[in-house]
């Protein structure tokens, strides 16, 4: 097994909510707590889980523009929350990130060329060698420099926008691309295109992707491995294909039957996921799925599950496959 | 065979991209209102700037025979004052001190208050809460209030006016530059900055001030009319230009007791305080308009 291109441990992230006329701490988000990633190099590792789960907060973590309560992260054998400022600005190049909004995401004042070019001036380019760059990266991803280069982003459908973010995060040559949903606010039409475009890019240029989204069949189709994350935490990981072919833990269970399925076959008739996913502010205690679980047992109020193995390269945290424990009902 | 195969290029036709203050200048030129104003503040800036070249009489040289003279007499196209000075070139002269009042103070309040907004705002922590909290103190009192107290303190004269009249603004400037900043500090595209390693300074200059200095500016071209007619006010109460400078607020003040035996040429010195202030509020209406992105 080669060495992880990045890896973390034990990430923690909990924002304080103030409030109060001496704006005091009065309670904690719990927004990534106790995370452990590995991402090998040349593979596409998906995240996927429900809106505030938080998936983007772990994206943010792994590159460090939040930094985190708790736990260390790996860039290439580097401890990367211990790289001194000048060393951390020559370790961004190698970790870019895509963003979900492409109507955020753009400076609204610098033409798509100037955005593009901007990340290697920081990077110490003379302007036109990293306009010419630019040009040549926006042609790549699909957009004429000539026609599009000075224009500015408001006039770009959103498409065209995600893929001048694209052409961006890719410009300082990185080695691992963060793509945080960044196909969720497209057409669907579209969404096809752009993904495509990231998987030749991918081959191209040897990448290594981290893709998040809330969409499993998007992270079906690009991922090699999958974690799922529930309430701030991973509940399950393993191959793309062990969880689609056998989902473990009761919420990917459910995610998968939730998502819509053009095979009959694959309609499956597990219980379906009810209400929403409980306040991150005040997380249930043990497992934080239970309240939502149709398989809870007393034990899952006691104390969170550890993430055990269930195969070669599948793991879950639930009690269901702790040893000793029922068979799991089907 | 198809007959409906296009030339390439001609799928490809688009407008030649304008950069955004060209947009902005085009849309400006649509706006006839804008344009009207903006003629009109030209040509109210161009008189003040000329008043030594072009006003007709020496302002303070009255003459007793001649006092409260109508409008249209001979010699002096828009009559006299109480004291016999020529109204127009008064009026002329008033205008430099006027607009020098009324500009200064927000021009200092733009670029002070600029700053702090943006670094309240980009630091944000314990520094924006006492930044803010101390711009709220200046806040809590009414504009007039605070400027006639601060000029009272330090005195009458301009200089005083303008300190009095620029702390008046600043949090005003503030306020408006710390919540853009905040505002554009959490959007995607300064964290995208951030994470291709741009520094405070490169983050500031391209990112952040690129997209606040528009709305500051705006919202600063707003408080010209209220700075005119604050300043105007100050010199009306007394508290502004000493006499026997001209200046519009104390022509006004000076001209009222005599208002019943002419009662056009006291109204002069209100009207061109009316309509420069109006000028301004229309010009920054239309500068508002013309550069909101649209997307």
């Amino acid at each position: 097994m080669s060495v992880a291109l990045l890896e973390a441990r034990g990430l923690r992230k909990h924002f304080p909510l103030r409030g109060g006329v001496l704006q005091r701490t009065q309670s904690w988000v719990r927004a990534v707590d106790e995370v452990a990633v590995e991402v090998r190099a040349g593979e596409t590792v998906g995240i996927v889980g429900e809106s505030g789960c938080g998936k983007s907060t772990l994206a943010r973590l792994l590159l460090r523009l939040v930094e985190p309560d708790a736990g260390r992260v790996w860039f290439d054998g580097e401890d990367v929350l211990r790289a001194l400022p000048s060393r951390m600005k020559r370790l961004r190049r190698d970790m870019q990130l895509v963003f979900q909004d492409p109507y955020a995401s753009l400076n609204p004042r610098l033409t798509i060329e100037d955005a593009v070019a901007f990340s290697l001036l920081v990077h110490g380019a003379r302007r036109a060698e990293a306009r010419e760059k630019a040009r040549v990266l926006l042609g790549r991803v699909g957009l004429d420099p000539r026609l599009y280069g000075r224009r500015y982003p408001h006039e770009l459908s959103g498409g065209q926008r995600q893929r001048v973010n694209i052409a961006r995060a890719l410009v300082l040559d990185p080695k691992l691309l963060l793509l945080d949903e960044p196909v969720s606010a497209l057409d669907k039409s579209v969404q096809a295109q752009v993904l495509n475009l990231l998987q030749e890019l991918k081959a191209e240029r040897a990448l290594t992707y981290v893709f998040i989204s809330h969409d499993l069949n998007v992270i079906e189709y690009v991922s090699d491995r999958v974690l799922v994350m529930y309430l701030g935490q991973v509940v399950e990981s393993g191959t793309a294909d062990a969880l689609a072919e056998s989902p473990k833990h009761p919420y990917t269970q459910a995610l998968y039957a939730s998502a819509p399925s053009m095979d009959p076959d694959r309609r499956m008739e597990r219980p379906p996921i009810a209400g929403d996913p409980p306040n991150p502010i005040n997380p249930p205690s043990g497992c934080r799925f239970r309240t939502r679980c149709a398989y809870a047992m007393p034990r899952c109020a006691e104390a969170p599950p550890a993430l055990l193995p269930v195969g070669a390269t599948h793991e879950v945290a639930c009690y269901l496959y702790a040893v000793g424990a029922a068979p799991m009902p089907s | 065979m198809s007959i409906i195969a296009l030339p390439a290029e001609a799928v490809v036709v688009v407008g030649a991209p304008m950069s955004y203050w060209r947009t902005v200048a085009w849309r400006l030129s649509r706006d006839g209102a804008t344009l009207g104003a903006g003629l009109l503040l030209l040509l109210v800036v161009l008189s003040a700037v000329l008043a030594p070249w072009i006003s007709p009489h020496d302002p303070n040289a009255g003459s007793i025979r001649l006092r409260l003279a109508p409008v249209g007499a001979p010699l002096h196209v828009l009559g006299t004052d109480e004291q016999g000075r020529d109204m127009l070139s008064r009026l002329l002269w008033g205008g430099r001190m006027t607009l020098l009042a009324g500009l200064t103070p927000v021009v200092v309040a733009f670029a002070l208050g600029t700053m702090l907004g943006v670094v309240a705002g980009y630091v944000g922590g314990i520094t924006n809460t006492l930044v803010m909290r101390t711009m709220d103190v200046f806040y809590a009192f009414p504009a007039v209030l605070l400027a006639i107290a601060i000029s009272g303190a330090l005195g009458p004269g301009l200089p005083n006016t303008l300190i009095s009249l620029s702390v008046v603004f600043i949090p005003r400037v503030v306020r408006v530059a710390e919540s853009a900043t905040v505002q554009v500090k959490g959007l995607e595209y300064v964290a995208a900055a951030r994470a291709s390693g741009a520094g405070v300074l490169q983050i500031l200059r391209y990112h952040l001030l690129a997209n606040i200095l528009g709305p500051v500016l705006v919202f600063a071209s707003t408080q010209v009319s209220l700075s005119i007619i604050l300043a105007a006010g100050l010199s009306f109460l007394g508290l502004g230009v000493t006499p026997p400078a001209a200046e519009w607020g104390l022509m006004l003040n000076t001209l009222r007791q005599s208002i019943y035996v002419n009662a056009v040429v006291p109204a002069l010195p209100g009207l061109a305080i009316f309509v420069t202030s109006m000028a301004f509020n229309l010009v920054s209406d239309g500068l508002r308009d013309a550069m909101e992105i649209r997307a």
